[in-house]
């Protein structure tokens, strides 16, 4: 049943690329998704006799799956470049009629980097949370919950039909809901977690309608054959197959208008916000997007749509990301940006497809490191997460502070740090497609640098504005070691990728490439792009090297809109969930006063008229007698009546 | 007698008839007594058979008088006796409006009947039962012949009816009997230990002047012992009043200190005279 | 003088009857009452033999008298049955047939 290596290809459809036969060590790609599985299935029905060795193996399973990983890229390596496709299908899943799906695993390009990503990220996280969630009684269900999430991303980036990849998709958004709300009795925790299972429905509802539109249009869901025939299609069909796939993509990777979620689901503890709200799973709406090209390739109008989300989000992350106090939600602003560069990557077409890939890696690995820099500030701070509190903590941890500056400098883009190769290619390819996105990257960029340089002054440099009792402290090994080597990565994740990986020539078999000629040189576009990141980081030094006050400022109405996360509840408020109560009390009315006041009307009309009438019956059968003769009376007159002319 | 058209003869025994049985049908309503209901009823019928024969009906006239007059209105007398001829209805209504809203409906319907009918049977001919009861010989042979031909079904299945109601009747007065019958030595006993009076009942009569089942016996010192009137008559107060002048010559002549022969008195009128006073 | 008269004095007869069921409270006067109509009705039957020439109505009359002759069995049994438990024959006592 499981790993019989048999050729995944859909009789009778078209394909790109036919997938090689998954032999050798790639029979055993389920090991992949098992692996986490089985950690998760053992913490998760084992309970708490699991409780002392179950984060170990939770660990355990996920280094493995790591390992496995950096094995199968080798032999990934050892193929020619066109052949680096392999399938599986592990079981028929679905038949229907003449419609079978099969739960089927293809692992190519595309999958391998993601599949890298997440298992080596997801170890270091694991690792980490060691040392993070040391003190938690719930330690070993948090691992149970982290192993299942690492199972269902792989999951979604190995399925080789939308199907598949929905079970994923659903898979992740689980294990989110369950994190976020890890400590369900924080009310806020708890709400934080249903607003983001909800606002991720509303998404998911546009990929079920995607992929039943799919199905409808080609006749199948596997990647292959909808992708050979998608150049067929009916444009306004691949248009509406592309918008609702933006729209799933914008439920799960937070971008307007379903970002509201992001910010809240900071609520859960550090490694999950690194883990899930970062590194991996609000990415997969890019991933799904890129993995969808030949679609978009068909439809420019989606296209373009899919760029201007992501600059509006891109924008609004870093407008919000800019006000913010609290460390995490600062950064979460800072993913929601991050992404929207991505989005916008994805949009801009073949030009794109390759560098939103690149900048999920390098993103990926420098905003973990990020958000586990800030969880051993909040450890060491005691949970203190607002960024006012902070100030000066360069000098009592040492290790966090080195390994969040290589975060830092990698996100702003500084050269030879990771995100420098990665986003400055994106403002290249947009500079290609069209001045004005890139204008626009130049200047998120810029924005960028701002609120980085805001959050690395007001939490390492300046004066100590923490109360007297807080005693911050350095963290554990178990959690500065994940950290050094995410700051390695971020130093070298781009060069290496680019330069050694040679991520181009590795992905355009999956996403194509396309290379326009641009007027200016590379080097001035560089050159420009780092001077608009200096000046929002001389900006920021200027405004916030003088003292920082522990209460926050008024600030204008920018500042008060962007600390009010632009508004983003309020409007969903208004626009969706007053209607909806307003709706509800309308049915509630409708309910209680028509269709039971004509209910219970009825019956009381019953009721009453009968409480009148059997005053008639008497018990005398005087009385009754007396009925008869009038009814019998009654008829004659009728009868009388009926016979006149 | 011809029956195409009613004779003069005909005319007048229609009307006295008429008349004696709309009385008795007023009678009926009228009588605080059921027993005069009864009788009332009774009258109307016997001059509803004399209307039959005049119709040309003498069988079901001869069945009217043998079987309602006879037969049913005898029961009815039977069963007042039984529950009490003694009772006198309370002619006050208690239903409020009963007897108007009742009186004018009645009216009403008959007369609506009357009128439909009236209007319905004007100039219809009458066609006569001298054909009919001529063909085979008589009444009673045409009844018969149509009874037991085209009417025998009904005929049979009314006489399982007869049956089914005598029946009925057996079941309905039949007092279920909880207890073993009682023997005569039980009643002779419990009639001697339980007080009651021993011996026969004083007849009646004795001291008196009559010995009418009214006339109640006399007990020695003269009062009147009420046991020795049966006890309809004294529930309804029928007994004769007791001549206290007729017991004291009695005791005289008893004592001696009087002695028969001419009345010392003048002889008073006897009230006990008018039988049916109540007392 | 005509047949029409007889009819006549069947209507009258018949609401005498209906008069005495609704106005007399003695189940036994209730029931002569009832007897009554049945009469009433009887005469009609007969005097319309008459009219139509043939015998059937008062093959009728008949049936009618022999099944209230059974209905008076029946009635008057219920009544002595009645009188017994309650010790009255009026119509009014048994009024437990209410709501």
């Amino acid at each position: 049943m499981i790993g019989n290596g048999a050729v995944v290809l859909s009789e009778g459809a078209p394909s790109l690329e036919p997938l090689a036969a998954a032999t050798g060590v790639f029979a055993y790609l389920w090991l992949l998704i098992a692996l986490p599985l089985l950690g998760a299935a053992v913490l998760l029905v084992g309970g708490r006799r699991t409780n002392r060795w179950g984060p170990y193996l939770g660990v355990l399973t996920v280094s493995l799956a790591a390992v496995f990983a950096i094995v199968l890229v080798v032999s990934l390596l050892g193929l020619p470049a066109d052949d680096r496709a392999v399938g599986q299908t592990l079981f028929e899943w679905v038949f229907v009629g003449g419609f079978t799906v099969p739960a089927a695993l293809q692992l190519d390009q595309l999958s391998m980097v993601f599949v890298l990503l997440i298992t080596i990220v997801g170890a270091l996280i694991h690792v980490y949370s060691l040392g993070y969630m040391e003190d938690d009684p719930d330690r070993r269900k948090f691992f149970g919950f982290l192993n299942l999430f690492i199972a269902a991303m792989l999951l979604l980036v190995l399925a080789d039909n939308y199907l598949l990849l929905y079970v994923g998709w659903e898979g992740v958004g689980l294990a989110s809901y369950l994190l976020i709300g890890f400590w369900q009795f924080k009310p806020s925790a708890a709400a934080a977690a249903k607003k983001a299972f909800i606002m991720n429905r509303v998404g998911d509802v546009g990929l079920s309608l995607a992929i039943m539109l799919i199905f409808i249009t080609f006749g199948t869901v596997t990647f292959d054959s909808v992708f050979a025939a998608a150049g067929e299609a009916n444009e306004s069909t691949l248009t509406w197959i592309g918008l609702l796939l933006l729209l799933a993509a914008c439920g799960k990777s937070a971008q307007f208008p379903l970002q509201a979620w992001l910010l809240d689901a900071m609520e859960g503890p550090t490694p999950v916000s690194a883990l899930i709200h970062a590194a991996t799973m609000v990415t997969a709406g890019v991933y799904l997007i890129v993995r969808s090209n030949p679609i978009y390739d068909g439809t420019a109008f989606a296209l373009t749509t899919v760029v201007i989300i992501g600059i509006i989000t891109m924008f609004l992350g870093a407008i919000i990301g800019s006000a913010k106090d609290d460390i995490k939600k600062s950064l979460a602003g800072s993913t929601m940006s991050q992404i929207g560069y991505m989005v916008m990557a994805a949009g801009l077409g073949p030009i794109g497809y390759v560098f939103a890939i690149f900048h999920l890696l390098t993103h990926g690995v420098f905003k973990a490191n990020l958000f586990l820099g800030a969880g051993s500030v909040i450890h060491g701070m005691h949970g203190e997460q607002e960024m006012r509190r902070y100030g000066a903590l360069r000098s009592v941890m040492v290790i966090t502070w080195i390994t969040f500056m290589c975060g830092y400098l990698a996100i702003i883009g500084i050269p030879p740090f990771s995100g420098f190769f990665s986003k400055d290619d994106i403002i290249h390819a947009a500079f290609e497609q069209n001045i004005i996105i890139g204008i626009c990257g130049v200047l998120a960029a810029g924005i960028t640098g701002f609120y980085m340089t805001r959050m690395v002054i007001m939490t390492f440099f300046g004066k100590p504005r923490w109360p007297d009792d807080a005693h911050p402290h350095e963290s554990k090994p178990v959690m500065t070691i994940p950290l050094i080597i995410l700051g390695i990565g971020s130093v070298v994740t781009g060069a290496a990728l680019l330069y050694w990986g040679n991520i181009e020539s590795w992905l355009e078999p999956v996403t194509g490439i396309e290379e326009k000629p641009l007027a200016i040189p590379t080097i001035v576009l560089e050159g420009i792009t780092l001077l608009i990141v200096l000046i929002g980081v001389s900006i920021a030094i200027a405004r916030y090297r003088r003292e920082v006050p522990v209460l926050a400022p008024k600030g204008n109405l920018l500042t008060v809109a962007a600390r009010n996360s632009l508004y983003d509840d309020a409007i969903n408020e208004a626009l969706v969930v007053k209607p909806t109560y307003v709706l509800s009390d309308g049915s509630i009315f409708v309910d209680e006063r028509i269709i039971d006041g004509t209910v219970e009307g009825s019956a009381r009309l019953v009721g009453g008229l009968g409480a009148r009438l059997r005053r008639l019956q008497s018990g005398f059968a005087r009385s009754y007698a007396l009925l008869m003769v009038g009814g019998a009376v009654m008829v004659l007159v009728i009868l009388y009546l009926a016979r006149l002319p | 007698m011809t029956s195409t058209d009613p004779s003069a003869a005909e005319a007048v025994v229609f009307w006295v008839c008429a008349f004696l049985s709309v009385v008795g049908g007023i009678g009926l309503i009228l009588s605080r007594r059921a027993v005069h209901s009864a009788l009332w009823v009774a009258l109307t019928m016997i001059s509803l058979a004399v209307l039959y024969i005049a119709n040309a009906a003498p069988f079901l006239g001869m069945v009217q008088i043998i079987v309602y007059t006879g037969a049913v209105m005898m029961l009815f007398l039977f069963v007042l006796m039984v529950v009490g001829v003694d009772s006198s209805d309370s002619l006050v209504e208690t239903l409020r409006g009963q007897r108007v809203a009742g009186i004018l409906l009645a009216v009403g319907f008959g007369l609506l009947l009357a009128i439909g009918l009236g209007s319905a049977l004007n100039g219809v001919p009458v066609v006569g039962l001298d054909g009919a009861n001529g063909e085979y010989g008589g009444n009673v042979e045409g009844l018969a012949r149509l009874l037991f031909s085209e009417y025998v079904l009904a005929f049979e299945i009314v006489a399982g009816l007869l049956v089914v109601a005598a029946l009925g009747a057996l079941v309905l007065a039949h007092r279920e009997r909880w207890q073993p019958r009682r023997t005569q030595r039980e009643i002779s006993q419990e009639r001697t230990r339980g007080g009651i009076h021993p011996a026969p009942l004083p007849p009646p009569g004795v001291y008196a002047r009559h010995n009418a089942v009214d006339t109640p016996a006399l007990l020695p010192d003269g009062s009147v012992a009420d046991i020795s009137v049966p006890g309809p008559l004294r529930a309804r107060g029928d007994l004769r009043p007791v001549d206290t002048a007729a017991v004291a010559e009695t005791a005289a002549l008893t004592s001696g200190e009087a002695t028969y022969g001419p009345a010392k008195r003048p002889v008073a009128d006897d009230p006990g005279t008018s039988p049916g006073e109540p007392s | 003088m005509s047949v029409d008269n007889y009819i006549i004095l069947a209507c009258v007869l018949f609401t005498l009857g209906a008069i005495g069921v609704l106005v007399r409270r003695n189940a036994i006067v209730v029931f002569m009452s009832v007897e009554l109509m049945l009469n009433a009705t009887n005469l009609a039957f007969v005097a319309f033999a008459r009219m139509n020439g043939n015998l059937d109505g008062q093959v009728i009359a008949f049936f009618v008298m022999v099944v209230a002759a059974a209905e008076v069995v029946v009635g008057l049994a219920i009544i002595v049955t009645v009188y017994r438990s309650r010790r009255s024959a009026s119509i009014d006592e048994p009024n437990l047939l209410k709501y």
